[in-house]
């Protein structure tokens, strides 16, 4: 009985005290401070990339601060995880941009979610780095949005010089139908021509479906000389098995949306002998002593494997990047987002784990076709194409 | 004519599937009146149980299946316990309503236990397509068949032909009579669960060679198989066959002949014309009542 009262009244005078000491520590806390926004599907149906791009920018900000941040101050990384929905990745940019006060944002993971934020990055005059590969967010360039994924049509470029080479002329498009489908679609059917090349089929199949052999008997008919399938796990893994299933026997394409160990262990044995672009990240060990990448590659992959005790994911690479770029871009900007990108457009020839960035005025993807390599499937393992 | 017989066993692989999916809609609507909207997250568990005991501990197939299928069922019964028959007023509409909030719960655990990546598990047989008229067939698709087969007989057996089977019609078709004759509907209710979620894993698990297992892949395997029982006709064994073959072949049938664009409006928009020109399925004959 005796503890009520005192319980009753003891909160009043705690929370003004909490409240005094934030009112107090919150601008000194400011100071020492650069706060970086971060943007990441960490959960829902784009978690693949979210989630390892959060670990990444995590991981590259504790990096930087024990090599001293920026400039003596240290880094502080602030995430808000989107959902892959765009409603969401709109209220967490408001929330770093009026409440956090960041001086860049890091991300979001998916193209939908980057176009929906982009316009409110541009009102606040805050650099904003995407992890998304979608071509419209930097085509055409806007003063302050910046993105760090390959391409589509850069992959898609890859695919085609390869059967190119090959003298291949007459191919077959299956893909998925949802947004990465459709944008790899309008790249595949626009890019086509240019190299000579005819397509003959295009078929499309829904994200969780269990069975593509109608469409694939489909193709068959049409008579190509290799099949192009543009997704994400699990819907290629299927195509590949009933490829297999049909003994349709001509080369199998696949994108860079599934390269990762996860489609061959799902794809199994129907994994072998397929052809896909990926970043060099996925062949890091494979890559000749020369090249500009090989060094970062290499020590992101040992950080990542280290740090987060489980193997490197080709997607964490985007926001590992987009830090790093962000820090290069503030030295010396004293925290102010109009100097940082300032700064970020005139990063020239930076080696990183996507590709060698190259920004400029009228640029901000930065990568050309060299940041894709072909490799094709043999043995359970990745091959380099030459 | 080879491309048509190839779509035919696309279809009916598909179908196969499907038609066991509905087989557990329409038995649990057959004995207790409900429909079960978390029996697409049943399946799942029973998918990625397999993936685990076969491909991840090791067990040999057999014991694997059914270990599965009895974990699955024992948690079918635990949510029939603890959900459904606790239910002070149970009306259909709140009951449906905890089946879709338990299947939002069931998709969040499985994505905690099994992440979120597709697993895959191999085929049960060789993977060696077989050849018919130039048609391949997969080795796996012909074990969907028989189990599926299986399933079927064993339910048409136990309803028509043991005084259990019986008495669970009975419960459905009046629950105050049959419990006024002595039959414990409480218990009945509670094996029409177990039965029906345990058909569910057993689907799961023999099309995970097939399809990939994720935590969210009985979302739309459940309104497949829903529709495939509404076509057929809820409650009828017979009518959850003919509806997931139907769709299974008319699907593959509208990605060959049409487009595959418009394959899943084929299903829906075949079971709207369904519920608009014979409400009660193909083959139903129970009475159908709005709610």
């Amino acid at each position: 009985m005796t503890l009520k009262p005192c319980l009753k009244r003891k909160p009043r005078g705690m929370w003004a005290a909490v409240l005094l000491a934030v009112l107090i520590a919150a601008p000194a806390l400011a100071a020492d401070v650069y706060k970086i926004g971060g943007l990441f599907s960490v959960t829902g149906p784009a978690s693949f990339l979210g989630d390892p791009e959060k670990r990444s920018l995590e991981m590259a900000v504790a990096g930087i601060n024990a090599a001293g941040g920026i400039d003596g101050k240290m880094l502080e990384a602030v995430v808000y995880d989107t959902e892959a929905d765009p409603q969401k990745a709109v209220s967490g940019i408001n929330k770093l941009i009026n409440k956090d006060r960041v001086v860049a944002i890091i991300g979001p993971s998916t193209t939908p979610d980057s176009l929906a934020v982009k316009n409110f990055a541009e009102r606040a005059r805050i650099p904003l780095v995407s992890c998304a590969a979608g071509i419209a967010i930097t085509e055409p360039v806007t003063p302050w949005t910046f993105k760090t994924a390959q391409n589509d049509a850069l992959a898609v470029a890859a695919v085609y010089a390869h059967i190119q080479k090959k003298g291949l002329k007459k191919i077959a498009l299956i893909t998925v139908a949802d947004a990465f489908g459709e944008s790899g679609k309008q790249q595949l059917e626009k890019q086509a021509a240019g190299y000579g090349l005819e397509i003959v089929a295009v078929e499309s199949f829904g994200g969780k479906d269990t069975d593509m052999t109608a469409q694939l008997t489909k193709i068959r008919g049409a008579g190509p000389q290799a099949i192009v399938c543009w997704g994400t796990n699990p819907g290629p893994a299927v195509v590949a098995k009933n490829i297999r299933q049909l003994q349709i026997d001509v080369p199998l394409y696949q994108s860079h949306g599934v390269a990762s160990p996860k489609f061959i262990e799902l794809a199994g044995e129907a994994a072998e002998g397929i052809y896909l672009p990926t970043g060099k990240i996925l062949v890091s060990d494979l890559l000749p002593a020369d090249d500009p990448q090989k060094a970062v590659l290499q020590d992101y992959v040992a950080k990542y494997t280290t740090a987060q005790k489980m193997p490197v994911s080709g997607f964490g690479g985007y926001a590992w990047d987009a830090m790093h770029l962000v820090a290069r871009a503030m030295r010396g900007a004293g925290g102010d987002p109009a100097k940082i990108r300032d700064n970020l457009e005139k990063i020239d020839n930076f080696p990183a784990v996507s590709g060698v960035f190259r920004f400029s005025e009228k640029d901000h993807s930065g990568l050309s076709p060299e940041a894709f390599v072909m490799v094709r499937i043999e043995g359970g393992a990745w091959k380099l194409e030459r | 004519m080879q491309e048509i017989l190839q779509y035919l066993f696309s279809g009916i692989t598909s179908g196969a599937i499907y038609a066991v999916i509905a087989l557990g809609f329409s038995m649990l609507y057959n004995s207790t009146d409900l429909i079960n909207f978390a029996h697409g997250e049943f399946v799942m568990l029973g998918g990625l149980m397999l993936v685990t005991l076969w491909g991840g501990v090791g067990l040999p197939l057999l014991p694997a299946l059914l270990l599965s299928v009895v974990a699955v069922a024992a948690a079918g019964a635990a949510f029939q316990r603890l959900a459904i028959a606790t239910v002070k007023d149970p009306h259909p509409i709140v009951l449906v309503i905890i089946t879709v909030g338990a299947s939002i719960l069931m998709r969040g655990v499985a994505m905690i236990l099994w992440g979120k990546d597709s697993h895959s598990v191999p085929f049960f047989s060789g993977h060696a397509p077989i050849d018919f008229g130039g048609a391949k067939l997969l080795p796996q698709s012909l074990w969907i068949f028989a189990i599926a087969a299986a399933i079927i007989v064993a339910l048409q057996f136990f309803f028509k032909g043991t005084l259990t089977g019986k008495a669970m019609e009975a419960c459905a078709v009046s629950r105050r009579a049959a419990w006024l004759t002595g039959i414990p509907t409480g218990r009945m209710n509670l094996l029409a669960f177990i039965i029906s979620t345990g058909s569910g894993a057993v689907a799961g698990a023999i099309i995970a060679p097939i399809t990939m297992c994720s935590y969210d892949m009985g979302t739309m395997l459940g309104l497949k198989g829903f529709c495939a029982a509404m076509l057929g006709g809820l409650g009828s064994l017979w009518g959850a066959l003919v509806g997931g073959f139907l769709l299974g072949i008319l699907e593959a049938a509208g990605v060959g002949l049409f487009s595959s664009g418009y394959k899943d409006a084929i299903a829906f928009v075949l079971l709207l014309l369904i519920l608009y020109l014979k409400p009660a399925g193909l083959l139903g004959s129970v009475k159908v009542q709005r709610f």
